[in-house]
Order: C-alpha cells, then sequence, then structure tokens
C-alpha cells in the first residue's frame, strides 16, 4: 500500500492505495464521492471525467498514485456550499440537459474544460469537445444547447427537442 | 488488473535502472496500458512512470526542427508544436480532449499501434526518436504491428521532427475507437515527398514508396491518378474490409497533397 495525499475540491484528502487502484475508484470507495460515475470502465464514455491540476482526464484511465499531490476537481465541488448550481450546472436544468443523469457529471466536467479553454465556443467546437462524452439516452441536442447557454450564447432560437 | 508496484522517478537514469526489474513496463499516460492491464493483456510486476521526469517534457523549436520531450501529452504538442502546423493539428484529433491530457508522444511511438497516428506522422517527417541509449531514425524505428526497434527498458526520451515545407495528414477516424481507420500523412521536405499510412496495413505504418515517386514528379492530387496499393496486405475487420482499406489510402493521400499544397 502506498500513501497518497491530494486535494479534492478544495480539501485534503488522504488514503493508502495499491499501485492498481484507480483514481476514479479512490473518489468513489475510499472518499465517498460517487458522483464520479463509472460507466464503460474502458475510457470510451466520459462518464468518469474529474480534473487534476485543472485538465480533464478520466479518473477510470488513472492511477490514484499518479494523481499524488494533485488538486483534483470533481461534481461534488461545482455547487456552491449552500446548493447553488453554478452557471453550467444551472443551464443543464434549465434546458433539460440530462436525461437519466448518468453521463452528466462527465458531462459537466467537460463543459467545464471547455469553457475555460473557450468560453465562446460554437455548436461545432462543443460537439468535438465532447466526442469523450457518451450519452447513451442520445441527449445530446439539450447537452449542447445547455452549454451554449452556459456560455452566455442566445439558445432562444434552438428549439427544445 | 492484476496488483503490481508503482515507481514514479524523477530523471531518465532512475528510470532506467528501475526498468532493469523483472516484467517492469514503463508508463506513459497509461491511455492504452492501464487499458490492457485492466483486460488483463499485460501484467507487469512493476509499472514505472515516466511522468515525473521534467526532462522529458516540452516542445522546443531549433533550426528547422521541432523536438518533443518523450512524455509531453498530445494535448501539450497540439498547444506547442504550432512550428509544424501539420503535426499540431494531428496531435489536436487524437482520441478526445480527456484522452490528450494523459496520453504521451512516446507512449504512443513505443506501442504502435497499427492505428495510431504519431506513426504515420513520424514515418512521413523523417522523424528522429532519442531513447536514452540512442538516437534511432523512423525508417528503422517501426518494425510491424506492436513492434518496435526499441530494446527491453529502454526510453523514447524526445523525439525530433524536421519541418518539412508542407505537410498535411489526413485521418479517417474510426468513431467509436477515435483511431483512424486508415491515415496518411504527406510530407514534402528538402530530400523528396514521404507518405506515410496508418490503419491500414497488417504489417503496421508503413511508406507508400509508388505515390512518393509519382509526387517527386509532380507534387499534385493528379499525379496520384491511377495509383493503387495491394489490398491483400490490407487491415480486413468488421469496420472496413480490405478492398475499402486500399481505397481509402488512394483517396486519403490525393486530399492530403491536395491540401498540403
Amino acid at each position: 500500500m502506498t500513501q497518497v495525499s491530494m486535494t479534492v475540491n478544495g480539501q485534503a484528502a488522504n488514503g493508502d492505495v495499491e499501485g492498481r487502484t484507480l483514481l476514479s475508484s479512490f473518489l468513489r470507495d475510499q472518499l465517498g464521492l460517487t458522483g464520479t460515475h463509472i460507466g464503460c470502465d474502458t475510457s470510451q464514455c466520459g462518464a468518469c471525467v474529474v480534473h487534476v491540476n485543472g485538465e480533464a482526464v478520466k479518473s477510470c484511465t488513472m492511477l490514484a498514485v499518479e494523481a499524488d499531490g494533485a488538486e483534483v476537481a470533481t461534481i461534488e465541488g461545482q455547487a456552491a456550499e449552500d446548493g447553488t448550481l453554478n452557471a453550467i450546472q444551472q443551464a443543464f436544468q434549465d434546458n433539460h440537459g440530462l436525461q437519466c443523469g448518468f453521463c452528466t457529471p462527465g458531462m459537466v466536467m467537460s463543459a467545464t474544460a471547455l469553457l475555460k479553454d473557450n468560453p465562446k465556443p460554437s455548436e461545432a467546437d462543443i460537439r468535438a469537445y465532447l466526442s469523450g462524452n457518451i450519452c447513451r439516452c442520445t441527449g445530446y441536442h439539450n447537452i449542447v444547447k445547455s452549454i451554449l447557454a452556459a456560455s452566455g450564447q442566445d439558445v432562444a432560437g434552438i428549439a427544445a427537442e | 488488473m492484476y496488483e503490481f508496484e508503482f515507481e514514479q522517478p524523477s530523471s531518465v537514469a532512475d528510470a532506467v535502472a528501475a526498468l532493469k526489474a523483472e516484467d517492469a513496463l514503463a508508463l506513459g499516460g497509461g491511455q492504452t496500458l492501464l487499458a490492457t492491464m485492466k483486460q488483463r493483456l499485460a501484467a507487469p510486476s512493476k509499472l514505472v512512470s515516466l511522468s515525473g521526469i521534467g526532462e522529458m517534457k516540452g516542445v522546443s523549436n531549433d533550426g528547422g526542427a521541432v523536438s518533443i520531450g518523450g512524455a509531453t501529452t498530445h494535448a501539450a504538442v497540439a498547444a506547442g508544436a504550432g512550428a509544424y502546423p501539420a503535426l499540431a493539428d494531428m496531435a489536436g484529433h487524437i482520441g478526445d480532449p480527456a484522452v490528450r491530457n494523459r496520453g504521451t508522444i512516446g507512449g504512443s511511438l513505443a506501442n504502435n499501434d497499427p492505428s495510431a497516428d504519431y506513426p504515420a506522422a513520424a514515418l512521413a517527417s523523417g522523424a528522429t526518436i532519442v531513447t536514452n541509449a540512442r538516437e534511432i531514425a523512423a525508417d528503422d524505428f517501426f518494425q510491424g504491428m506492436f513492434t518496435t526497434a526499441l530494446d527491453e527498458g529502454e526510453i523514447i526520451t524526445g523525439v525530433r521532427f524536421p519541418v518539412p515545407e508542407a505537410a498535411n495528414y489526413q485521418k479517417f477516424l474510426q468513431p467509436a475507437s477515435r483511431f483512424a481507420l486508415v491515415g496518411v500523412f504527406v510530407a514534402k521536405t528538402g530530400d523528396g515527398v514521404r507518405v506515410a499510412v496508418t490503419g491500414a496495413s497488417e504489417e503496421g505504418v508503413f511508406r507508400w514508396s509508388e505515390a512518393e515517386a509519382a509526387l517527386n514528379g509532380t507534387f499534385s492530387a493528379g499525379a496520384l491518378e491511377g495509383l493503387s496499393v495491394d489490398a491483400d496486405s490490407m487491415i480486413g475487420d468488421m469496420h472496413g474490409s480490405k478492398a475499402y482499406r486500399a481505397h481509402l489510402v488512394g483517396v486519403l493521400t490525393k486530399r492530403a497533397v491536395a491540401a498540403a499544397g
């Protein structure tokens, strides 16, 4: 076992892990942060996307020991402490950007990474950026609309589908 | 996956020493290796992470060549290799954004997946693969599907790409894997045109010498009229037949030449 220490959503987090412990398992099983979802476990689906040192990564395809000393952000850290949703989460709610909700944590974390680098993305930019996030409900239209809305762009003309 | 020992050295020398352990493997970004280990298709006794080695990260531009550290991520190459736009563009279309934030150039080249993008870029550019022990020309490095000139425990510390006069990479995306169904990298250099094809051959990445000869005559898509690769040696699977892949090689080479100008 190896002792790892990282900052998760601004709080110090420590634990003993095996070499093979995935970051996703550490977050879910040891820290109880089950908002990070395991969809495919093969780095295809993106439900497990978290940020490590500010960059979106698939936490099912990174070892917990590789995140030793890192700043990690998960979906649990996105809303304010009183539960007020951040702009991206609120846009998902306002625009029906989720159906079953399973992919949503990864979608929100990917969207957050996109808007940090590209504050006013086009629809094509958004679809390209979400290429590694799969919505099995196939609800992409409203996910893209939500991210456009979160970036402050007018989505009134886009039909709800 | 099976349990293993983990080590994260901070220098190339320490990594080379750590890799002397029996059944030890180097870990780049893990975007292929960790998935392979989950399927128990690989079971190293020890993983030696290269991600803590500062001297193996970064992109620099020196005298007509772009040099990239072996542990540099695809995202960092996409952002930093502006002096070689076709290379930066290729790196920016590998996998998806989260994969590009972890996967590394050294990992991709060492793995030599027959459908990976980097082998085509390195071979077409006439790149030099720099290891802890020696320098290997791309023409000698790729030795068939998942096979390279690397010795046991040898680490790719960097890759040097001479910047060509013109270049372009055309990738026909396999949308589920996000690898190339077929990809063609064309580079026009002072020493002639080089055409490297990935995703197509059962032997892995290869140079299409017939197309190179035609393009050395006239660098235009029209010069490729009537040329084709032998379909028998192509990969045939559920995503595309041998004949389809052979057809794509011709189409994508023409597109790459047209786009390279």
